[in-house]
């Protein structure tokens, strides 16, 4: 278990309740567990505690958290048949990037998404969920895929932005994500986003621009990263705490705003603590929304999205 | 400055702050240091006449030297919701938007304007990077989808000039937003099947490079501009080294193959209406001083012209 800075002083009385009990198991006269069973109780409210009213600087930590499911776990759990489709038939394939076809309740789609990695391997191999123009145009092929056939398009929004290396731009990057949202907006099936952990700039509207977004309780959506903002506007990284506060990229913040349709409400603690429990959430919520373009026809689907977009953020937070 | 300039609206404003004596005569070129001599520099489009670094330049003054005669009628923008976020930094939002309204006479980073470019009929838009880094706001957004709605209508090209340090961070998501509003934007144009050309200054980065900035049917870039959407100082924090000269300049992109031209100011217009009147399906153009508006009726194919008056 990763522990976040602000949960020190949970990981103090879980860390003791685990030594009580593994003392125990050494010495079986020993009867520990009517204490250990407290010091449980007492982590438990203090967990309710701290994750009631989350900071939005918190909130980003724990959209970031190591320990919370990926795309590769939500597509393991939620489809089947995944078929992994790989490349964009013109320079490589991106790994920070997994798509292909599968099955979502038997209906085939198209899933599409930004996977982190969970260990330090798996990390390097994905980019840390950064993808290059590769992984933007692999996005694009696949959507035309799913919009000849017929297949709605389910996207997994996990990234903390597009990767800024010399490749990247010499390959270019811009017009990549640029394609990749100009695809969103043109394909006549349902696609569904769901940002599950950190959406992170134009990396995540490459793929999230969509007939309906959903987004998980803790997760983030922003035009910049906190640390980014602050270290532009406060002249100082460390400010990060304002800037996140000041960006409004908090779940509940962007409802508000019309850009987020639906909030999937996460297990106590967060996704991390409930890996099963969250997939499954988010599986519900899918379904939901995918039924509610059962029989819409193209033209009205392409022209409902472009409303969505030309009319979003009319009102502000007052909204 | 005398008085009028603080008390007449700024449109009007323009007109009369030609004539005021600058209170420099003399400009320096930030590339070479040569000191230019002001109307020598505007005469040549802001571009430094020793070493052909190209300064910035206002949407006013593009426009002026872009449309026929310098006339050109200003598009409406509908007004956004004022500080959607109700945004703080060390400074307030809209202290922010009103000082940058102050020191540049307009509304916010976006001009759109319609009128004749060597007889082509074009609604033309240009970003203002002295507007708050030409930063992408909604009423940046809110102003390409209406230059799209009004070249539709009028079933004429659209060219953007594009001129930004990426989207507005004061507006946060919204700013963000702009990607795929000004997307559909591009779309309607696609739809009605209108040729959308792109003309990339220096800089163009971040969220504007990675979408409306590079969806134009044709892409022309001003020479040596900054084109990128992750800075070059982002990058060599990321990889820790140094980049190449000239990287993500105009013409290196030209090399990568991510534009088709790269033009030199001077030589933009015309090129501007030779393409222009060519996807369009118009006679050639005619170079040099134009004559006297010729009024042979009917013989004349130019699509726009007859289509506007059916």
């Amino acid at each position: 278990m990763n522990y976040l800075d602000f949960e020190k002083p949970l990981a103090e009385i879980e860390g003791k309740a685990e030594e009580l009990r593994a003392l125990a198991r050494g010495n079986t006269e020993m009867d520990v567990e009517a204490e250990a069973k407290a010091l449980d109780k007492k982590a438990q409210d203090l967990l309710k505690d701290l994750y009631k009213s989350l900071t939005p600087w918190r909130k980003c930590q724990v959209a970031r958290h190591p320990d919370r499911p990926h795309c590769r776990d939500y597509i393991n759990a939620l489809f089947t048949e995944y078929t992994p489709l790989a490349g964009d038939r013109n320079f490589a394939d991106d790994h920070a990037v997994m798509g292909g076809l599968a099955r979502f309740n038997d209906q085939p789609v198209v899933v599409i998404g930004h996977e982190k990695g969970n260990d330090t391997k798996s990390r390097i191999e994905h980019n840390f969920g950064m993808a290059r123009p590769e992984g933007y145009r692999k996005a694009v092929r696949l959507m035309d895929m799913a919009d000849r056939f017929g297949l709605p398009v389910i996207t997994l929004v996990d990234t903390p932005g597009a990767y800024p290396g010399k490749g990247a731009e010499e390959r270019g990057q811009s017009e990549a994500i640029a394609r990749s949202t100009q695809k969103c907006l043109e394909i006549g099936v349902p696609l569904i986003s769901v940002i599950i952990g950190e959406g992170g700039s134009g990396g995540a509207v490459a793929f999230a621009t969509a007939d309906q977004l959903a987004m998980l309780e803790h997760s983030i959506y922003s035009v910049i990263s906190p640390e980014g903002c602050a270290s532009i506007l406060w002249k100082d990284a460390e400010r990060m705490r304002e800037a996140a506060e000041a960006l409004r990229l908090t779940a509940q913040d962007l409802e508000k705003l019309g850009v987020c349709d639906r909030i999937i409400p996460e297990p106590m603690g967060g996704a991390q603590r409930d890996k099963a429990a969250t997939i499954a959430a988010v599986g519900q919520a899918i379904d939901a929304m995918l039924r509610k373009h059962k029989d819409m026809d193209r033209k009205k689907l392409i022209a409902a999205r472009r409303k969505k977009y030309l009319d979003l953020g009319a009102k502000g937070l007052a909204a | 400055m005398n008085w009028i300039t603080n008390y007449v609206r700024p449109r009007i404003n323009s007109i009369f702050s030609k004539r005021d004596m600058p209170e420099n005569l003399w400009t320096k070129c930030d590339e070479c240091g040569t000191m230019l001599f002001h109307r020598e520099l505007s005469d040549n489009l802001n571009v430094c006449t020793n070493c052909d670094h190209h300064m910035v330049i206002t949407p006013r003054e593009r426009f002026n030297a872009l449309f026929d005669g310098g006339i050109f009628t200003e598009v409406e923008v509908p007004k956004p919701i004022a500080d959607p976020l109700q945004f703080r930094d060390q400074k307030r939002y809209p202290d922010r938007l009103k000082s940058a309204q102050k020191s540049t006479g307009e509304t916010d980073a976006m001009l759109v304007a319609e009128g004749e470019m060597g007889r082509t009929p074009i609604v033309a838009c240009a970003q203002d990077f002295s507007f708050m880094g030409g930063s992408m706001g909604m009423y940046v957004g809110n102003a390409i989808i209406a230059a799209a709605e009004r070249a539709i209508k009028l079933k004429r090209p659209l060219i953007l000039f594009s001129a930004a340090g990426g989207a507005r961070m004061q507006e946060g998501i919204l700013s963000l937003m702009q990607m795929p509003r000004t997307t559909v934007a591009v779309n309607l144009l696609k739809e009605a099947n209108l040729p959308y050309i792109v003309v990339l200054t220096h800089p163009t980065t971040g969220g504007v490079t990675a979408s409306y900035a590079m969806l134009g049917d044709v892409q022309i870039a001003e020479p040596n501009a900054l084109i990128c959407f992750a800075g070059p100082r982002v990058i060599e924090q990321t990889i820790r080294e140094k980049l190449p000269e000239g990287f993500q300049r105009a013409e290196y992109l030209l090399d990568h193959g991510m534009l088709d031209r790269v033009t030199h100011r001077t030589a933009l217009r015309d090129e501007l209406v030779s393409i222009l009147r060519m996807l369009m399906g118009m006679e050639p153009p005619i170079k040099g001083d134009l004559p006297a508006p010729d009024l042979t009726p009917a013989s004349s194919k130019d699509v726009p012209e007859t289509s506007e008056t059916t």
